[in-house]
């Protein structure tokens, strides 16, 4: 068993204490003032991954797909619960975010790469691979920010694909890019995914998680409808979809049939 | 947290951190030479301004009024550029840590790092400012290290607690603006305090800048070397801020994510 995910709840606070500061914090401590709301939003989730599985989430948004990805990844804390991973883990989320715009394209992909756990000599030796992946040989020394969205996007990309870890976890960076660079994006991350011995990946195409997943976890406000096989939640889910039955009404069937 | 862990990680974490303190040090000189002259030209600038104005009253009686006032900025002005810079360490770096498991003091650490630099360029302006008053070069002066050493870690220390403090309540930068401006007239670096009661004189060396400004100046200027009280006071003062600072880290080291 690789993961293991054990009954885990994310619970966010909500009101305006991040915006009044020390002072205004103070005085409402001392005049019995201050609330703050809990918003659950992960809640009692529980799963498990063997070696060779690939697990899809699938939920609207704020169902709590990308915390729930925090928190296996290890990066979040989960309120209550327990995740164990035997395994490196490594997590690539929001892969456009977290450069540095005043930095060169170079320092920005050494800097990448050390986020990623690279080494400096791996790193010396990958660079020009990275470069030409992103197509990007033209602006090596040029700052960051002065990089289209797309070349941004690309280089993100590139720098991400030489990952090899055991547990992979994806949000939603299956493919970047225009056309031609989507294709080749897309190759190379079935490529990391085949290496790694398990894959969590959030998408909201079916297509893509019928395609690739052999089970199926089913978020929905932050509750788990269903977890399983593909097939059949995938098809509970579309007709939830469709408005044809509710998510507890879906829960209860799946449960029933297994 | 244990020290051993703390290093473990960081030399897991080497080229991260390496990386950290390049683009800290290029964003803070925004690759010029002239970024890097100014952080030395700044303090040197604020020391000339207190120089002309306060010579005159303090200067008279105060024998090498220059190099007293000098030991004094230099100290301030480290803790004050390292815990400023620092303040920010967490919040700046949000992008990273939300999105990988990183350990989150390296942030600081690297900030730390620049600020040390600074303050080793400013050193050697200071030394040249001794040598040019006329002061000798002794073997004392390697026990500068001491002061420097306990100061790098108070201001960790400090930057720790003030980091953290900050990703919860953003008004600190303010408070702590207004802080430091008390903290500067606190610490006698332009004025000196034998002429206040014996018991006003302990109290300054409850003020950690205080301290280690004044071991600067009984090295320097006096040729003195201070007691193993006032070692100890020094060394107890940097491991409380740092103690302090680890203990915030590791109890809220999983909330930060939720403030920023």
């Amino acid at each position: 068993m690789l993961v293991q995910v054990d009954d885990i709840s994310v619970c966010y606070l909500t009101g305006d204490f991040k915006e009044i500061g020390l002072k205004e914090w103070l005085m409402r401590r001392l005049t019995h003032n201050y609330q703050v709301k809990k918003f659950w939003a992960v809640r009692n989730i529980s799963f498990l991954l063997n070696s060779g599985d690939m697990l899809g989430i699938i939920g609207a948004n704020g169902a709590g797909k990308s915390t729930l990805l925090k928190v296996v990844a290890g990066i979040m804390e989960p309120t209550c619960g327990n995740v164990t991973r035997s395994g490196k883990t490594v997590a690539l989320l929001e892969l456009g975010s977290g450069f540095d715009g005043d930095l060169t394209v170079k320092e920005n992909t050494y800097l990448r790469g050390a986020m990623l756990g690279y080494t400096r000599q791996f790193m010396d030796g990958a660079f020009e691979q990275i470069i030409s992946f992103a197509e990007l040989g033209d602006f090596v020394d040029r700052p960051f920010k002065q990089l289209s969205s797309g070349m941004q996007s690309r280089l993100a990309f590139s720098i991400a694909s030489l990952v090899q870890p055991e547990i992979l976890i994806l949000d939603e960076v299956l493919a970047v890019g225009d056309g031609a660079f989507q294709e080749k994006s897309a190759r190379k991350m079935r490529e990391i995914i085949s290496r790694g011995a398990a894959t969590i990946l959030v998408s909201h195409s079916l297509g893509q998680i019928r395609e690739l997943c052999n089970k199926v976890l089913w978020l929905d406000h932050g509750k788990q409808v269903a977890f399983g096989e593909a097939g059949r939640i995938c098809e509970c889910y579309e007709a939830f979809l469709r408005g044809e039955c509710t998510a507890s009404a879906a829960s209860e069937l799946l449960r029933s049939s297994v | 947290m244990p020290k051993c862990d703390v290093l473990n990680k960081i030399n897991q974490y080497k080229f991260l951190f390496e990386e950290l303190v390049k683009r800290d040090f290029k964003k803070k000189y925004k690759r010029t030479i002239l970024g890097m002259l100014w952080s030395v030209l700044s303090p040197l600038l604020t020391l000339l301004v207190m120089w002309l104005v306060f010579s005159n009253f303090f200067g008279r009686n105060t024998e090498h009024y220059i190099i007293y006032l000098f030991s004094g900025q230099l100290v301030f002005s480290f803790f004050s550029e390292s815990t400023n810079s620092g303040m920010e360490a967490l919040t700046g770096n949000a992008g990273i840590f939300t999105k990988i498991n990183v350990p989150k003091y390296l942030f600081l650490f690297s900030r730390n790092v620049s600020s040390l630099i600074n303050f080793g360029l400013t050193l050697l302006v200071y030394f040249v400012f001794v040598m040019a008053d006329g002061l000798p070069f002794t073997w004392k002066f390697v026990l500068l290290l001491y002061p420097i050493v306990c100061l790098v870690a108070f201001n960790i220390g400090a930057g720790l607690i003030l980091s953290a403090l900050y990703v919860f309540f953003r008004d600190i930068q303010y408070l702590w603006g207004v802080f430091t401006l008390l903290l500067m007239y606190l610490s006698a670096i332009f004025y000196t305090i034998d002429k206040y009661s014996y018991v006003a004189q302990c109290l300054f060396l409850c003020n950690p800048i205080y301290l280690y400004g004044r071991y600067f100046r009984k090295i320097v200027i006096d040729s003195t070397i201070p007691s193993i009280w006032f070692h100890l006071l020094g060394a107890l003062y940097a491991l409380i801020m740092l103690f302090i600072g680890f203990w915030i880290y590791k109890k809220y080291n999983h909330k930060f994510l939720y403030y920023v």
